[in-house]
C-alpha cells in the first residue's frame, strides 16, 4: 500500500506541475525514480515536522499541491498545532501521507503505534481523513487528491496487505462502499479492519448469521447517507477499528446514528483497540489477534452480542 | 545577559516624527474603542510594519491578492494593531474597521486572520508558524520563477519556539536569499526580560550559524530601516535576518519597557489618561 502510495505521487507529478512531494527524513531511495525525473519536486527536509507542515502551508498558498510522507505518529501528534492552524483554518489542499496507521509498526512500541491518529485528525474543520484498505484502494484514492479542496490525511497500512477491494465498486472519498449487503448485522470498516470483516462474516454466515459489511475508508466526511440506508433494519451495527475507542471510527457512527436515528436506534457493538498505549509488540497481526480484532474474536463478539437480551444494548468495547 | 548595543540605546532615545505619531494615536484608538488589545508589543513593531509597507514592499491595496505582490506574515500575530493600522491607512480597509477591533463582527481580531481582513496574508496567534509559511511562500517563487519576495516579522520571545530554528536550517539550506526574517527584539516577553524568561544571546551569531546574513538596527530608525531593507539580500544566495533593537511599548511612556503593558484586557481609567497625556486626544 505504501509503496503504491509513493509511486502514485511520481505519476501524477508526471500529469500536474502543482504536485510535490515532501519527505522529513524516509527510508534510503523513497521515490527515487521521482527524485531523478523530477528534482526540484522531491524535496526532503529532514526531521522538522513542525516546519515541514508550515512550509507545505506556504506553498499550496502558492498553488502547490504538496505530498507530505512520513510515519503517522510523527506526521500528527509532533505537529498538530501545524496542521490545525496552518493546514485546516486555511482549508489548505496539502496531502498528509502517514506511514504505518495503527499497529503497523508493533515491534518499535507506542511512540510508533498511531492509535488516536484518526480521532485527533478528524477532530480539526476541513480536514478529510480516509483510510484505504489495500494498495489499490490506495491507488484509486491518490487518483482523486490532486483536486480535492483541503487537506488530507491518508492513513496507510502496512503494504502487502490482501487486496480485497475491487474496481467495480469504484472509489470516491467520502462515499461508503457496501462490500456485502446489511443482514441482520452490519459491519462498518475502515482501513485493513476490511479483510478482518470479510473473513469474520464468512464465520458468521457459517453459523447462519447473515451480516453486511459498508467500508467506509473516508471517515471524514462521513458517508452518513449510505449509513443510515444500510444500518437500516439491521439488529445490531459493528464497528472495527484499529483504534482506540474514543473518537474514532465507532465514534463516528455512534454520533450519526444518535443524531438520526433517534428511537429507531439500533443496537451498537463497537470494537476497538483498548484505551491504553499498546506494550506489546510482535506484530501488528498479533496486536490485533491481542486485543480481539482477528476474524474469530469479531465473529464470537458479534454472536454473543446478538444472543445477548435486546435490552439494554450491549457495552460498548465488549470484547 | 543581553549584550550592551548600540542600536539598544538609540531605540531608546529615538525620537518619532510625525507619521509614527499618527500611527501610534491609530493604535491607540482601536485599544481605547475595544478596552483591550497587545499594547506594547504592537507599538515595538510600529516603525518596521511602516516602513515595509510605506517604502520597501510592492503591493497594491486595490489589488490584495496580486500575484506578484511583495508577501509580509505577521508571524508574532499579537503585534497585529501595528498591521491593522498600516494596511488602513494604506487602504486595504476602511479606517473605521478599528474602531471595531475585537467587537463580534468585526473583521479585526486580536490575532489577523487570512481571508478576514484584507492584505493579512496568513492567520497567525499560535507562536513560531510564520517562518515556516515564508520559507514556502519564498521557495514558491523560486521555483515559479516570481521576483516577490517575504518578509516575515518575529517576536523575540516567539523565537523561543523550536519551529522558527526549523525554519531558519531550511531557508538557507534552499538559499532563499528572497527571504528577510526581521526580529522585533524589544527584549520583554510576556512574563518579563527575555535573558530571564529563556536568554538569547547571542542573538546574531545564532542567525549567522543558522545561515543567515545578519543586520542589526535600531528598530524605531526608519533610514535605517529602509537603507537596511532596500538593500535585501546583502549577500546573494542567503535569508537576510534583520535584528531589530526596540522598545516594548514605545512612544506610550507608561507602556514603554514595562510587561504590564504586553497584554491589556481591561483598561483603567488612569491607564486611558497615560494614553490621552501621550498623544493627546484623537
Amino acid at each position: 500500500m505504501r509503496n503504491t502510495a509513493m509511486n502514485m505521487v511520481h505519476k501524477l507529478a508526471g500529469r500536474d506541475e502543482r504536485v510535490l512531494y515532501i519527505g522529513s527524513d524516509p527510508g534510503a531511495g523513497t521515490l527515487r525514480a521521482m527524485s531523478k525525473e523530477f528534482p526540484r519536486r522531491h524535496l526532503i527536509e529532514g526531521i522538522s515536522e513542525a516546519h515541514i507542515i508550515g512550509m507545505s502551508a506556504g506553498l499550496a498558498m502558492e498553488g502547490f499541491v504538496p505530498y507530505v510522507n512520513t510515519i503517522a505518529t510523527f506526521l500528527t501528534r509532533r505537529c498538530y498545532e501545524q496542521v490545525a492552524v496552518d493546514l485546516c483554518l486555511h482549508n489548505l489542499p496539502v496531502r498528509l501521507i502517514a506511514n504505518g496507521g495503527g499497529l503497523v509498526y508493533a515491534p518499535l512500541g507506542p511512540t510508533h503505534q498511531a492509535i488516536e491518529d484518526i480521532a485527533i485528525m478528524r477532530a480539526l474543520p476541513n480536514m478529510t481523513v480516509v483510510c484505504p484498505a489495500d494498495a489499490d484502494e490506495a491507488a484509486r484514492l491518490m487518483e482523486q487528491t490532486l483536486d480535492w479542496p483541503g487537506p488530507i490525511y491518508i492513513r496507510l497500512g502496512k503494504g502487502g496487505d490482501a487486496i480485497v477491494s475491487r474496481a467495480e465498486h469504484g472509489f470516491q472519498i467520502g462515499r461508503a462502499i457496501v462490500m456485502r449487503p446489511p443482514g441482520d448485522i452490519l459491519m462498518v470498516t475502515t482501513g485493513i479492519m476490511l479483510q478482518r470483516a470479510l473473513a469474520a462474516a464468512d464465520l458468521l454466515a457459517a453459523q447462519g448469521i447473515p451480516a453486511g459489511i459498508l467500508h467506509m475508508h473516508t471517515v471524514k466526511p462521513l458517508d452518513t447517507a449510505t449509513l443510515l440506508q444500510a444500518a437500516r433494519g439491521t439488529r445490531l451495527v459493528v464497528t472495527l477499528e484499529e483504534h482506540v475507542p474514543s473518537g474514532g471510527l465507532g465514534s463516528a457512527v455512534a454520533e450519526t446514528l444518535i443524531d438520526k436515528l433517534g428511537p429507531g436506534l439500533p443496537a451498537m457493538l463497537r470494537l476497538s483497540l483498548p484505551d491504553s498505549f499498546m506494550h506489546n509488540y510482535g506484530s501488528q497481526d498479533s496486536l490485533l489477534k491481542k486485543h480481539g480484532l482477528a476474524p474469530n474474536a469479531i465473529a464470537a463478539a458479534i454472536e454473543r452480542a446478538i444472543a445477548a437480551p435486546a435490552a439494554p444494548s450491549p457495552q460498548p468495547h465488549s470484547v | 545577559m543581553i549584550q550592551t548595543s548600540p542600536h539598544a540605546e538609540a531605540a531608546l532615545t529615538c525620537k518619532l516624527d510625525e507619521r509614527s505619531l499618527h500611527l501610534r494615536r491609530l493604535v491607540l484608538r482601536a485599544v481605547r474603542s475595544a478596552g483591550r488589545g497587545h499594547v506594547g508589543p504592537a507599538l515595538s513593531l510600529i516603525e518596521m510594519v511602516r516602513v515595509l509597507y510605506d517604502d520597501v514592499m510592492r503591493i497594491d491595496p486595490k489589488n490584495p491578492r496580486d500575484p506578484d505582490r511583495d508577501r509580509t506574515i505577521l508571524s508574532k500575530g499579537h503585534g497585529c494593531l501595528a498591521l491593522y493600522v498600516l494596511l488602513a491607512d494604506r487602504g486595504f480597509f476602511p479606517l473605521s474597521e478599528l474602531d471595531g477591533f475585537c467587537s463580534t463582527d468585526s473583521i479585526l481580531g486580536g490575532h489577523p486572520e487570512y481571508g478576514m481582513v484584507p492584505g493579512v496574508e496568513a492567520s497567525t496567534g499560535a507562536l513560531g508558524h510564520g517562518l515556516s509559511i515564508g520559507v514556502g511562500l519564498a521557495l514558491a517563487a523560486r521555483m515559479r520563477g516570481r521576483a516577490y519576495r517575504t518578509f516575515v516579522l518575529l517576536g523575540d520571545g516567539e523565537i523561543n519556539e523550536g519551529s522558527v530554528w526549523e525554519a531558519a536550517m531550511s531557508a538557507a539550506k534552499h538559499g532563499l536569499d528572497n527571504l528577510v526574517a526581521l526580529v522585533d527584539y524589544n527584549k520583554l516577553q510576556s512574563y518579563g526580560p527575555t535573558d530571564y524568561v529563556l536568554p538569547l544571546e547571542p542573538l546574531a551569531d545564532k542567525w549567522r550559524s543558522f545561515g543567515f546574513a545578519v543586520e542589526e538596527l535600531n528598530g524605531h530608525d526608519v533610514g535605517a530601516l529602509r537603507d537596511a531593507l532596500g538593500k535585501v539580500p546583502p549577500v546573494p544566495g542567503k535569508p537576510t535576518a534583520i535584528i531589530c533593537h526596540t522598545v516594548k511599548g514605545k512612544g506610550l511612556p507608561a507602556a514603554e519597557s514595562n510587561a504590564d503593558w504586553h497584554h491589556k484586557n481591561k483598561l483603567t481609567d488612569s491607564e486611558l489618561e497615560d494614553i490621552r497625556v501621550a498623544v493627546g486626544d484623537f
